[in-house]
């Protein structure tokens, strides 16, 4: 049985330690030893985005990164997006344009929609279909989507 | 132009105070936030887990099996295989898992294999152990011999005399009776009206084409997961995502020998399904894990697990013949349907022959169905399951017929249109159905209207059918004092229905739809409920909602006779008031009532339960522009809208999402997805990067129109929404692309080497 890795790490604005084997990736330290269960498992090989998560500003597939090397580093999960206050705009946007259908793909679409209006606050619609190419969706055919975070967008900007 | 161009259109044909509106769904904060819980997010102390040791051969004897190795390997705590099946358990016979039905058989022989692998991933054995990388590490120490045998592919190789047999034992089923020969036809079946002679000799222009579709997979997000207790009190608890909770659990139980009431299930939250999440895989072998070892087992499959060994959509071989007259009367239609079941009797030919004709009133019909076993994982329910194989053939001949007879091809469909009476091969006799409609609105659609300009560019239209669902549903609802009601239901909510099925309970009794808690339980906390498939839950479970919601309300006009003391025959409930019919004076809103209900007789619960047989048959249709590269064979979609007829829109929102998503799904079947095998039957594309189903990028806003031709068969009109919409894309891209580049696809993928090739062959 491989010895055990102690990793300190900030998850969610927290300082967080963990024990995880080095094979472990950061997917599983946040499901199976945090219960941070809101980061989703599709196809564990980085090619659906459902796992996405925001590690030192830059999203991620947290099934291609391991555990031990989130030492010292910064990661937001979908349990980060929301404020004590409530939604974040991109989530309240997601509900209004009825962006979800079974949901699964949701956080890693909502954190991967984050980081991109942080780094393009108004982006074209075909700035959105780019940026969010990483994240499959099989239910909604992905209009909603695009349409949720152009209405964030203009949320957030008229704040 | 004189009006804008609005992207999503409802043309409501009833209006309603909830219905029809789009209120926020119910668990949406908790899916926008990562805290719902999915199945594969269940955690319990002492959790084993477990991984299935699957076959690397497509048609293979079982020699012998040693686990010895695997068992002492640290960590692990049990091993499982068919030999630790109870004993008479998997007796024959058939059941119903969602949308088709299966023997019991070949169920159990599916989850574990015993004297043969029939596809590659074929389960052998299960292993658990203290963490799923110990107990992959422990599946390379079980050894299995194997005879290696040869493996046929496609239904044609499979029908051919001498080869080789995948069941030994099955005998074709043949126009209803089984006859006594060997062969991979599970069944043969054929629907004849009119004299197919006759018609084609009336027709003056006549097209033959034969087509291939290829495997493709529902590809929702979320792998097949579970975890299962064996109880030492004997019962049976699994916590899994699942479109069929009661499906599964009575599936599972026959397995394993028990009574259904010996398991409890409960649905967890589910990434998505499309008809793949009704049968047990894991279920079974965990449950026989954890016999073995007292502790809690889960399992939550790879993706290369969901393609190798779960149950996508048939491939299929289709031939189709048409004729028609120069005036546009479609006179005669034959269609050979030969679809791929897999490993096991169960393809969906049988409602492919359904759908294949079913949008045009013709005369003289001949449907030959054949169910074709191949060496491929057994094939399950995906999304109007058959209808778009059948419709990429007939779709594209139809548009043949338009070009040679010189008719629009909107036109011509209207024509030859279904409608009410019309009788559909299989016998079924319309009642009100949408077809005319939808291609009504198709035709008067500023898309259509619009010129498409550019080199190699193409628009196409094309039509599709779908029967859609009924079966039994249970709805409780009890009422809190301050007047918001709670909902108990069994549907699995896979896209909203917590939302459609409140939104009808909430207009019986004149309520906000936010006033509606809905809760989906497990199978020991409401009564029987079909699963989430066949497009039935906003019908079913919405009817069984209308049902309980009556049942509330007469309870509660009688407590409301009672406080004023008066007949209830004089009460009525007017838009969430309830009031006299005969005293002004007398008035009450439901949140008053709700507050006396202690004092007038103590809680009331509505209970409505029904097993609707009026499923409303639904039609919808795409325009869709394309460009094709003449130098690559790629198509990109310029514009893409799709028109469908709901009946009724419960919640307009989450109908275009069906109607989007549908499209989508119809969209990678087009243009990428299948199942890329090599000769001995090894899928060669297993990973969302080589399976590849289409991105935010590869595509447009899909453009919606609801019509509303509400179905008799159900109080608000609803028909189902689900699954027409993957019917007709495919035909409409290739029609698309036959005015782009002047060539006829009959292939699916109509991938950039499909293309490529027949650019090719048209320049020869």
């Amino acid at each position: 049985m491989p010895t055990k890795t102690h990793v300190q790490t900030k998850i969610n604005g927290e300082s967080v330690e963990f024990l995880c084997e080095p094979r472990q990736s950061l997917l599983e330290c946040l499901r199976d030893i945090l219960q941070l269960t809101g980061t989703k498992e599709g196809c564990n090989d980085g090619n659906c985005g459902a796992c996405t998560v925001n590690l030192d500003g830059r999203i991620v597939d947290s099934c291609l990164v391991l555990g031990v090397e989130t030492q010292d580093k910064e990661i937001t999960t979908i349990e980060g997006v929301a404020s004590p206050d409530g939604l974040h705009p991109i989530q309240q946007a997601f509900l209004e344009n009825a962006a979800l259908q079974c949901g699964i793909c949701t956080p890693g679409f909502i954190v991967a929609s984050k980081a991109l209006l942080e780094a393009e606050p108004n982006p074209s619609e075909e700035r959105i279909r780019f940026w969010l190419a990483g994240n499959l969706c099989r239910c909604t055919g992905y209009d909603k989507i695009v349409r949720a975070v152009m209405d964030a967008a203009g949320q957030m900007e008229a704040k | 132009m004189t009006a804008a161009y609005e992207a999503n259109v409802v043309l409501a044909s009833k209006t309603y105070d909830v219905i029809g509106t789009r209120p926020i769904r119910h668990d949406g904060a908790d899916k926008v936030t990562g805290r719902a819980k999915y199945g594969a997010d269940f955690q319990t102390a002492d959790l084993l887990y477990a991984k299935i040791l699957r076959s690397p051969h497509s048609h293979a004897r079982i020699k012998s099996i040693d686990t010895s190795r695997a068992e002492t390997f640290p960590g692990i705590r049990a091993v499982v295989t068919a030999q630790d099946w109870p004993v008479g358990s998997g007796g024959e016979g058939p059941i119903q898992l969602g949308e088709l039905t299966t023997d019991l058989k070949y169920l159990r022989d599916n989850i574990m294999a015993s004297d043969k692998v029939l596809f590659k991933g074929h389960p052998i054995a299960g292993v658990a152990a203290i963490n799923a990388h110990v107990a992959e590490e422990a599946l390379n120490l079980i050894e299995v011999e194997y005879d290696v045998l040869p493996a046929v592919l496609t239904a044609p190789e499979a029908m051919q005399q001498g080869a080789p047999l995948i069941q030994e034992d099955l005998k074709t089923e043949e126009f209803g009776e089984k006859i006594d020969k060997a062969s991979n036809v599970a069944e043969h079946f054929q629907h004849k009206q009119g004299d197919l002679d006759q018609g084609f000799a009336e027709a003056d222009i006549v097209v033959e084409r034969e087509f291939d579709t290829a495997t493709v997979h529902q590809g929702y997000i979320e792998p097949h997961n579970c975890t299962v207790q064996w109880n030492k009190d004997g019962r049976l608890h699994v916590w899994n995502s699942t479109q069929g909770p009661f499906e599964v659990r009575d599936a599972t139980a026959k397995v394993l020998g028990l009574s259904a009431s010996e398991i409890k299930l409960t649905p967890m939250e589910i990434g998505g399904g499309f008809g793949g999440k009704f049968e047990p895989y894991g279920e079974p072998i965990a449950a026989l894990l954890s016999r073995k070892t007292g502790k809690p087992v889960k399992v939550v499959m790879t993706r290369m697990e969901e393609f190798e060994s779960t149950g996508p959509t048939s491939g299929a071989h289709l031939k189709l013949k048409m004729g028609a007259t120069k005036d546009g009367q479609i006179t005669a239609a034959y269609a050979h349907l030969a679809y791929e079941a897999g490993a096991y009797p169960g393809s969906p030919v049988s409602a492919g022959a359904m759908c294949v004709f079913a949008a045009y009133d013709i005369s003289n019909i001949v449907i030959d169905g054949f169910d074709v076993l191949v060496n491929k994982t057994k094939s399950a329910a995906y999304r109007a399951p058959g209808a778009t194989q059948a419709a990429m053939a007939t779709e594209t001949v139809v548009d043949e017929l338009a070009e040679q007879i010189g008719l629009d091809p909107i036109e011509l469909r209207l024509r030859n249109a279904a409608r009410e009476g019309t009788r559909r091969a299989d016998g079924v006799v319309f009642p009100r159905i949408g077809c005319v409609e939808v291609l009504q609105a198709m035709k008067d659609h500023p898309h259509y209207k619009e010129p498409l300009t550019g080199p190699n560019r193409g628009r196409g239209v094309a039509v599709g059918y779908w029967m859609n669902g009924g079966n039994q549903s249970s709805v409780n609802i009890s009422i809190h004092s301050d007047g918001t009601i709670n909902l108990i239901e069994g549907s699995p909510d896979i896209g909203g229905s917590r939302a459609s099925i409140s939104m009808q309970a909430a207009e019986v009794l004149g309520i906000a739809a936010e006033d509606v808690h809905p809760a989906v339980v497990d199978t020991d906390s409401i009564g029987s409920t079909g699963g989430t498939g066949g497009s039935s839950v906003t019908f079913k479970a919405g009817w069984a909602a209308h049902e309980a919601a009556h049942d509330v309300k007469r309870q509660m006009i009688e407590r409301a006779a009672i406080i004023w003391e008066v007949s209830s025959d004089s009460v009525e409930l007017h838009k969430g008031t309830f009031k006299s019919k005969t005293d002004p004076g007398l008035s009450m809103t439901f949140k008053e009532l709700a507050a006396q209900l202690d004092e007038t007789g103590g809680p009331i619960m509505g209970r409505g339960t029904v097993n609707p047989s009026g499923a409303g048959g639904a039609y919808a249709g795409n325009i869709v522009d394309v460009e094709v590269d003449p130098e690559t064979g790629k198509v990109d979609i310029l514009r893409f809208t799709v028109i469908q007829d709901a009946g009724k829109a419960i919640h307009p929102s989450y109908v275009e999402g069906q109607m989007q998503g549908g499209s989508v799904q119809g969209i990678g079947w087009a243009l990428n997805e299948e199942y890329f095998m090599d000769d001995v039957g090894r899928m060669t594309n297993s990973t969302l990067l080589d399976y590849r189903m289409p991105i935010a990028l590869d595509l447009p806003m899909i453009d919606t129109v609801i019509v509303e031709v509400a179905n008799p068969g159900h109080p608000f009109g609803v028909r189902g929404v689900g699954e027409v919409n993957i019917a007709s894309p495919p035909a409409a891209i290739a029609n698309a692309i036959y005015k782009a580049q002047g060539i006829r696809m009959n292939v699916l993928p109509m991938n950039p080497a499909a293309i490529m090739e027949a650019i090719w062959r048209q320049q020869k």
